[in-house]
């Protein structure tokens, strides 16, 4: 190993950004410099993460790239970060989210760019932190920092009920992890230690165990968030700048499904069993459900916010079925979300940025003016219905085969969301794209310039990439998921 | 120990009440300025004798039927109230001079209330204790009231009176109940007569009882709170802050070695009190917040909110639980100072800024002061990474090691519904426009600039190196 922190390097690099963001006067010669600093910084860290990962050994089911450091001399509490290959790809999709999000904001966010671009780094550093934390209460602390810079960027740039959504997003999230933080100092109480790592296994009796998973699964339902902790999302995805939106999709979801892998799977297996039938019927409801419910939208936004909910309730199913396809599938399905539905904020955005609203009536007819939005569009919708080839169908034809082995009701109900999204998915394609142009405001819109194709275009190459070649992500977090899935045999087989 | 004139007379607080007279004196001689010079010789006063605490290293002494206590506990809290107390005079010395309240009786007035507070941090006779708590009230009501051509001024100061000397006759009665039943005024005493029974007799109970009503009255625990809403606001924002910082220290140290001296065995009897305390403070500081528009009012709230956390380290009654109370009070100091600081500085058209309202808009014209005014909001939230945060953790990890796991819950919950109000004056700050044309003023002088950028790197970067505050409050004791 070198000696260089290379994963402290890439939690705290945007902070660095953030600093020199600091000290830039904004005024109108220093706007572009502002953005072109936040812009070079997060490339910088998504480089650094692509270096963390070309050193990654995938034959160690271990963290790796560990550092640590006392932090309180009177309790075990340290600086413990590491990744594993659970934590990678969350690390990844958060350093390859964050730069396109700023380039997308380039013209968008005209009030305030200091503040949004220091807003957007501190938000990287967080996420980062989160993913890469072995101790729990640095992992708590960087989960709950996240709302921070979120709740100023929905109040701050967001639409017109912005301060409702940020009220909401705040107290709803911070009143599920607040019980979470309980469950972490009844953990230290009766462990004497906050290591992700070393608590890993069956250390707590059953009834603890169930309290405990309670506790955390208040916090990582909302996060996920999972029918019927949902009614965040839809209003903070809406009322969020595009580029907040992608985060918010793109990243700040996979929380919630990590921190089920992490804590409800890794440390408490037996409660993870007594609750599963609970998850299945919640996930199931939430697939149906909220598909039928985005089906039901006019606004783009919110359509593709409910998306989210029933994409992740997919997720769930895959995480508590706990074998190695479900969970495989869990993991790609949330990486695949991750660039999917960020895509598709983006792609909302860019007509938004355009014609001011998100209504599905106001378009139709898109294809004769913009052919490659058209196409790039396409791929993205057809990532999220999960056409063989894209990255959504890696996922859901894992969680599936994985949902086999656990009950073929619970197929059934994912089954039926599956062709669901489907159809909101190819609807909301249709009216918006293909047609002719009714509305004559629509005559004059431009397709996609430069800055919008270097945004989206790595995004398309990402959505195929993970759909042709599964192998390059599943490999990595094989071995780590092996063990998550061993240990909850070996605490149930009891 | 016994041979040492310097130890048997406990320095620090002879010292301050010759320095007090001093002050007095200095005041009242000097034809010109005597504000000002009594000011800066109160607070340069208030510095010297934090020195003289902290280099006290006399423990207990069995002098005067032992009625005074010295321990690490009592230090730590007699330095931050000194400090407290000097640096609430730095920040509010431009406010007096500014709104022409600028009496010399004022510092000396707070000088001799921290006399008080000293003496009942460590008073260990309920004689003592109740002389030490009158020396401090009788000062506050009349510095609550010293603007007197102000109504408000004077309703505070008369409401403060009436409810102050009614606790302070509860007070009296119950240590009349406790002494006509052990047959002694020391702790020690006390809770030497409290070993050879196995349960309180019914008039203990009440005396017990009456004085933790007493003292909740001056901690402003609900539902003996009533006072301090309208204290908070009618008094002059300088002596609010002074309200806000100081005397609650004094009143926690005291209501805490209260319970957990002499009546450490009775530890069931006086937490169903102080649960019950403790759960209303908090949710009614979070609730009643909410409606609030006055800052101070809302502030005052707050404060009542915090002392529902602090008596949950006191419920958790070990030793996890005074450190944890010990560091949850130091970090209330700290964010109650930043935020007074920035209140005495901040004026919009000519007045000072004291509704949420009118701070709308601040972020444009003065980002600096608003994003301190925001982390010191968020911090109070409990939200990390700022000091507030690990004020709630430690308090938790208190409760949680004493299997408190209701109290723990309900109290995040709070916390919770508390983030609401906090948030909104970010809100007022960032999200709302400027509603009217008049702009922001912020003038500060050196000395409370100085202060004020030293508390925001503490709070914010606090979790940097966390081990210098706890490390101090490891080896505290009773």
């Amino acid at each position: 190993m070198t000696d260089i922190p290379l994963l402290s390097l890439t939690i705290f690099l945007p902070l660095l950004g953030a600093l020199v963001i600091l000290l830039i006067k904004e005024d109108e010669n220093s706007v572009n410099n502002i953005k072109k600093v936040a812009l070079w910084t997060s490339v910088g860290v998504f480089l650094l993460s692509l270096l963390i990962w070309l050193q990654f050994d995938n034959s160690n089911a271990n963290y790796q790239f560990q550092e640590k450091f006392r932090w309180f001399n009177d309790f075990n509490f340290y600086y413990h970060i590491g990744i594993d290959g659970i934590s990678l790809f969350m690390v990844i999709l958060s350093t390859f989210l964050t730069p396109l999000c700023i380039l997308a904001s380039w013209e968008s966010i005209k009030i305030r760019v200091k503040e949004y671009m220091i807003a957007f780094l501190f938000l990287e550093t967080v996420m980062i932190g989160m993913f890469a934390s072995v101790d729990i209460l640095l992992f708590y602390i960087f989960f709950e920092a996240v709302l921070i810079p979120m709740y100023l960027i929905i109040g701050i740039w967001g639409g017109e009920r912005r301060i409702y959504a940020s009220f909401k997003f705040f107290l709803y999230t911070l009143l599920g992890s607040v019980l979470m933080l309980i469950a972490i100092v009844v953990i230290y109480r009766l462990t004497d230690s906050m290591s992700i790592e070393g608590l890993q296994g069956n250390y707590f009796s059953k009834n603890t165990q169930i309290y405990l998973w309670l506790a955390f699964f208040a916090s990582f339902a909302v996060k996920i968030p999972m029918w019927p902790f949902h009614t965040w999302l839809p209003d903070a995805h809406v009322e969020a700048p595009t580029a907040g939106s992608v985060i918010l999709a793109g990243v700040l979801l996979k929380m919630g499904g990590y921190g089920f892998i992490r804590f409800s799977l890794g440390m408490l297996p037996e409660a993870s069993a007594y609750f599963s039938p609970l998850i299945m019927t919640l996930s199931i409801v939430a697939v149906v459900y909220t598909s039928l419910v985005a089906l039901a939208q006019t606004d783009i936004k919110k359509l593709i916010a409910y998306s989210s909910v029933a994409h992740m309730g997919l997720v769930t199913i895959g995480i508590f079925v706990v074998n190695s396809q479900g969970l495989e599938g869990a993991m790609i399905q949330m990486i695949s979300h991750g660039v999917v539905s960020g895509a598709l904020f983006l792609c909302v955005g860019v007509i938004y940025d355009r014609m001011h609203t998100r209504d599905i009536n106001f378009y139709g007819g898109l294809v004769n003016r913009m052919p490659i939005y058209a196409t790039v569009f396409m791929i993205f919708m057809l990532g999220s219905v999960g056409l063989p080839g894209t990255s959504g169908f890696i996922g859901e034809f894992l969680v599936i085969v994985g949902a086999f082995k656990y009950s073929s009701i619970v197929v059934i109900g994912a089954a039926t969301g599956i062709v669901l999204s489907a159809v909101y998915m190819l609807y909301l394609y249709k009216r918006i794209i293909f047609g002719m142009i009714t509305n004559d405001k629509l005559s004059e819109i431009l397709d996609l310039n430069n800055r919008e194709k270097i945004i989206l275009i790595p995004l398309a190459i990402a959505v195929i990439f993970i759909g042709i070649f599964p192998n390059i992500f599943i490999e990595p977090m094989r071995l780590p998921l092996d063990s998550i899935i061993t240990n909850y045999e070996y605490a149930n087989a009891k | 120990m016994q041979n040492n004139l310097v130890h048997m007379l406990f320095v620090p607080e002879i010292a301050l009440s010759i320095l007090s007279v001093t002050c007095l004196m200095y005041g009242l001689f000097t034809k010109t300025n005597a504000f000002n010079k009594s000011i800066n010789f109160a607070t340069f006063s208030l510095l010297i004798i934090t020195v003289l605490v902290f280099f006290d290293f006399s423990t207990n002494f069995a002098f005067f039927d032992n009625f005074f206590s010295n321990t690490p506990f009592t230090k730590f809290f007699k330095i931050l109230t000194t400090l407290g107390a000097a640096s609430s005079l730095i920040i509010s010395k431009n406010y007096f001079i500014d709104t022409k309240i600028n009496r010399f009786e004022i510092p000396t007035l707070l000088l001799f209330s921290t006399l008080g507070m000293m003496i009942m941090i460590s008073s260990k006779n309920l004689m003592i204790m109740y002389l030490a708590i009158e020396l401090q009230s009788l000062s506050l009501y009349v510095v609550a009231s010293i603007k007197r051509n102000s109504i408000e001024s004077a309703e505070s100061g008369v409401k403060y009176f009436i409810l102050g000397a009614l606790s302070s006759g509860i007070l009296l009665y119950g240590f009349s109940l406790i002494y006509g039943f052990t047959g002694h005024t020391s702790f020690d005493g006390i809770a030497q007569s409290l070993s050879q029974i196995d349960s309180l007799p019914i008039g203990l109970i009440f005396g017990l009882v009456f004085v933790l009503v007493g003292l909740a009255f001056k901690v402003s625990a609900v539902p003996f709170h009533m006072w301090t809403p309208d204290v908070y606001e009618g008094a002059p924002t300088s002596i609010t802050a002074f309200f806000a910082i100081v005397p609650k220290l004094a009143a926690i140290a005291l209501i805490f070695r209260f319970c957990l001296e002499p009546f450490n065995n009775f530890y069931f009897e006086w937490t169903q009190v102080i649960f019950f305390l403790s759960v209303a403070s908090m949710f009614l500081g979070a609730i009643a917040a909410i409606a609030q528009k006055n800052l101070k009012r809302l502030l005052a709230y707050s404060s009542i909110g915090h002392v529902g956390y602090v008596l949950i380290a006191l419920v958790a009654s070990s030793e996890q639980g005074l450190k944890s109370a010990s560091i949850y009070m130091f970090i209330y100091l700290i964010m109650n100072i930043a935020v007074f600081s920035i209140l005495l500085s901040l004026k919009k058209s000519d007045s000072y800024v004291e509704t949420i309202s009118s701070l709308s808009g601040l972020s444009k014209s003065n980002p600096v002061i608003s994003a301190s005014l925001a982390i010191i909001m968020l911090s109070m939230a409990g939200i990390p990474p700022f000091i507030g945060f690990f004020g709630k953790f430690y308090v938790f990890i208190a409760a949680i090691e004493s299997q408190l796991y209701s109290l723990a819950v309900l109290g995040v919950l709070a916390s919770v519904i508390s983030a609401f109000y906090y948030l909104r004056i970010i809100k007022g700050m960032y999200f709302d426009d400027l509603i009217d044309s008049s702009s922001f003023e912020f003038s500060i002088s050196t000395q409370s600039k100085v202060i004020l950028v030293i508390l925001m790197i503490v709070i914010s970067f606090f979790i940097l190196y966390p081990s210098l505050l706890t490390d101090i409050v490891a080896n505290i004791y009773l």
